[in-house]
């Protein structure tokens, strides 16, 4: 087989895996939008604050500790305890289900029936606070975190490949177990929302609040319900890119790549963030592969968004969104 | 009755008090957003030099410096408002700490008649003082790193890389972008093969750069990054099993912070410097005593000793000691920006100088002429240590290729002059 189409190959594995990466951020916006109609703007800014915590749990941080130190003289920092990285998920994902029952009580509930705009608006702004927040409670310094997956090459895959086609691929540990990862996180989902009282509850919301209300269904509790599920797969989504690059705050800037994945897969659709994904990371992989030489590369993020840009003329509600014709 | 009684009150204290003589120096810092962790330490290590000349020594010359700190976050637009909102009042010099600030800046301050020092970073050709009267950016430049990592390869290859192939990994910014050109000439002169790798703002998805490496296998991987970029590279080098020895990073991707998450794999990575590393100095002891003891410290005192510490107080103290030579020029301890502007054009700085400022072979020597705004472009390699958990230096600090580089500085800053109809100086 011809060099370049073997390492086509390569490059397309590595494409679907990014594309899961991608993919697991655009779940919690979808979660967000199907339940509430709200562009939840702040859920790249919530993987930044769920992975903080994790960290700052595992660690036994002391939250606001420099606000603790600066006001009261005191020179307290960490608690002198680790705790497992499966008791720290558990107890991050506590936080993030408080952050959600906050977040509908003092600002969601406030807005029930506003134009989605004001809710847009106050997604930014929960942003801003949720990201000042963090820095506040666990400081700004880049920490690493180790859940125990693994990273690295995968000495199988590369073993195999090359015995087949005298090339070894690459392929990253820790992109297989995202992947994985990411396939039971949407088995579950998707079994939840069909199958429990619950996600028939929720699917109820998102078709219609009035109707929903009108049948006993509490708004209240599904919307905390959506936005702790939101809250875990920022978490899961935090875990696996700051595995990668450590958590810091430019772990925020990952909805950007959300976006192209949820304006071609649909905003309201589970299988359609893991479709988008899985095509944007293929797509932009491969543009750039065959293309990016002889145009001076770095044409991913302009492929992701041109290629988002293409379905929108075409299909304005995604892959797998729902068309909604509203008549006069 | 209570208010105008209110106001002649404020009048006459405001008229009674002496005019109060102090040395007003602005630190434009980013302790929050994406960058926060690389601004943290420099910023710490700049507010803890001065604060220890005000403890210790009751200021430069006997005049205490004021410190303004401004939060930009490295945001270009934030970047010119701290410059707007605090350059009245006699700000001696701005460190904007951004390329991208900095290139705001230029236009302004040269208007306002306020230096700038861009150490290491911002617009290269301001080295020539001919055209940049009011900008500084000694010790060295972009162009001297890239002529330094080369100079490094070629060191370690008795001298001859004609045949060899090194990639550049670079932020896709004007930032990135600035070794190329200097990359590509040294190229021609030396006739290594360059492949030039962009990677995305911000840097978080690599794979397609660091697949192109594994398939072609270049000698060596010069990277231009900042933030999240560097980790991401370096432990993307580490999954694709690239020797750490032949990865080369810009300063600017040099620092704890970037080697963090790779962890003990990131051993032996190699960073380009312009200053020496490590605590081990007397003036560490002193910042302990008079800065960090007694409360005084700008952060948490967490970061003294770390590469972007010291560079932040190498900033500074290069500022304090030309604060200390225009004061001496002018005969007078209170100076203007426009006297602390002829401070840093006759800023020489010896070992001897350094040693008696407990700093001993902290940094090179150089000096600042007129037309030389840059200095003489030394540098030195580093290399991370895992195992010690910090970057040793490896090399002595050596100078860029004049003969390209000072071609390159006059060709762009003359096209500059000659845009701007700017008159040229130093004659």
């Amino acid at each position: 087989m011809p060099e370049q189409f073997i390492w086509g190959i390569e490059v397309f594995l590595n494409g679907l895996m990014t594309g899961v990466l991608y993919s697991l951020v655009a779940l919690g916006f979808v979660l967000i939008f199907k339940a509430s109609g709200i562009f939840n703007f702040a859920q790249g800014v919530m993987a930044l604050f769920a992975a903080l915590t994790l960290v700052g749990i595992m660690e036994g941080q002391v939250p606001f500790s420099h606000l603790i130190n600066a006001t009261f003289g005191t020179e307290i920092h960490h608690f002198g305890w680790h705790v497992p990285a499966w008791l720290a998920i558990i107890l991050t994902m506590g936080v993030m289900v408080l952050l959600a029952w906050l977040v509908n009580k003092l600002i969601f509930q406030h807005l029930v029936n506003q134009p989605p705009i004001i809710l847009f608006m106050a997604a930014i702004g929960l942003a801003y606070f949720l990201e000042g927040l963090g820095d506040m409670m666990w400081g700004a310094d880049i920490k690493e975190l180790d859940v125990g997956l693994p990273q690295g090459i995968n000495t199988t895959i590369d073993e195999v490949t090359y015995n087949l086609f005298g090339y070894g691929f690459f392929i990253d540990n820790l992109d297989l177990w995202a992947t994985g990862i990411a396939a039971v996180l949407v088995a579950a989902l998707v079994i939840f929302a069909q199958y429990s009282k619950h996600g028939r509850a929720m699917r109820a919301v998102a078709d219609d609040h009035q109707a929903a209300l009108s049948v006993g269904i509490s708004l209240k509790f599904i919307w905390i319900m959506v936005w702790s599920l939101a809250g875990f797969v920022a978490l899961v989504a935090g875990i696996m890119w700051g595995t990668k690059s450590g958590v810091q705050f430019s772990l925020s800037l990952i909805a950007l790549k959300a976006l192209p994945v949820l304006m071609l897969g649909g905003f309201t659709s589970i299988p359609g963030a893991i479709v988008g994904g899985l095509i944007i990371g293929v797509g932009e992989k491969l543009f750039e592969f065959i293309v990016g030489p002889l145009v001076g590369g770095a044409t991913e993020n302009w492929f992701a968004y041109v290629l988002a840009l293409i379905f929108l003329v075409f299909r304005p509600q995604g892959l797998f969104g729902e068309k909604i014709i509203e008549r006069v | 009755m209570k208010l105008k009684l209110l106001t002649a009150a404020a009048a006459a204290l405001m008229a009674a008090a002496p005019a109060l003589a102090e040395l007003k120096i602005v630190d434009t810092s980013y302790r929050t957003g994406p960058y926060a962790a690389n601004g943290i330490p420099f910023s710490d290590g700049y507010q803890d030099y001065f604060t220890l000349l005000n403890e210790r020594d009751g200021g430069i010359g006997g005049e205490k410096i004021n410190l303004v700190e401004c939060e930009t976050g490295y945001n270009t637009e934030k970047g010119v408002e701290c410059y707007e909102s605090t350059k009245g009042g006699g700000s001696l010099v701005y460190q904007p700490l951004s390329t991208g600030i900095t290139y705001q800046l230029i236009p302004k301050a040269s208007a306002d008649g306020i230096p700038l020092h861009t150490m290491g970073y911002g617009r290269t050709s301001a080295k020539n003082g001919e055209v940049f009267e009011w900008v500084f950016n000694y010790p060295a430049n972009y162009w001297d790193g890239a002529s330094h990592a080369i100079t490094h390869i070629l060191n370690e290859n008795d001298g001859d890389i004609s045949g060899k192939s090194i990639a550049l990994v670079y932020h896709n910014s004007a930032y990135g972008k600035e070794p190329i050109r200097t990359l590509e000439k040294l190229g021609e002169k030396h006739g290594y093969d360059l492949t030039l790798l962009p990677v995305d703002h911000p840097g978080q998805e690599q794979k397609s750069q660091w697949l192109q490496i594994r398939r072609e296998r270049p000698d060596y991987v010069i990277m231009w990054g900042w933030g999240v970029m560097n980790q991401v590279a370096i432990q993307e080098a580490v999954n694709i099993r690239y020797p750490m020895e032949n990865f080369i990073g810009i300063w600017w991707s040099g620092s704890e912070n970037d080697v963090k998450a790779a962890g003990a794999d990131a051993d032996g990575y190699k960073a380009l410097t312009f200053h020496n590393l490590g605590d081990d100095y007397p003036v560490y002891d002193d910042i302990q005593e008079y800065v960090v003891e007694t409360g005084k410290a700008a952060g948490a005192g967490d970061q003294i000793g770390s590469v972007l510490y010291n560079r932040g107080m190498y900033a500074a103290m290069l500022a304090a000691e030309a604060i200390k030579t225009a004061q001496e020029m002018h005969d007078t301890s209170n100076i203007t920006p426009e006297q602390m502007r002829d401070g840093m054009e006759n800023l020489v700085m010896t070992e001897e100088k350094m040693a008696a400022l407990g700093l001993p072979n902290f940094g090179p020597e150089f000096e600042v002429t007129c037309a030389n705004h840059g200095g003489d472009g030394m540098g030195a390699v580093s290399q991370w240590n895992a195992e010690a958990g910090e970057f040793e230096l490896i090399t002595d600090y050596y100078q860029s290729d004049q003969e390209i580089i000072q071609e390159l500085i006059k060709e762009d800053s003359m096209a500059y002059a000659e845009e701007n109809d700017i008159e040229l100086r130093c004659e």
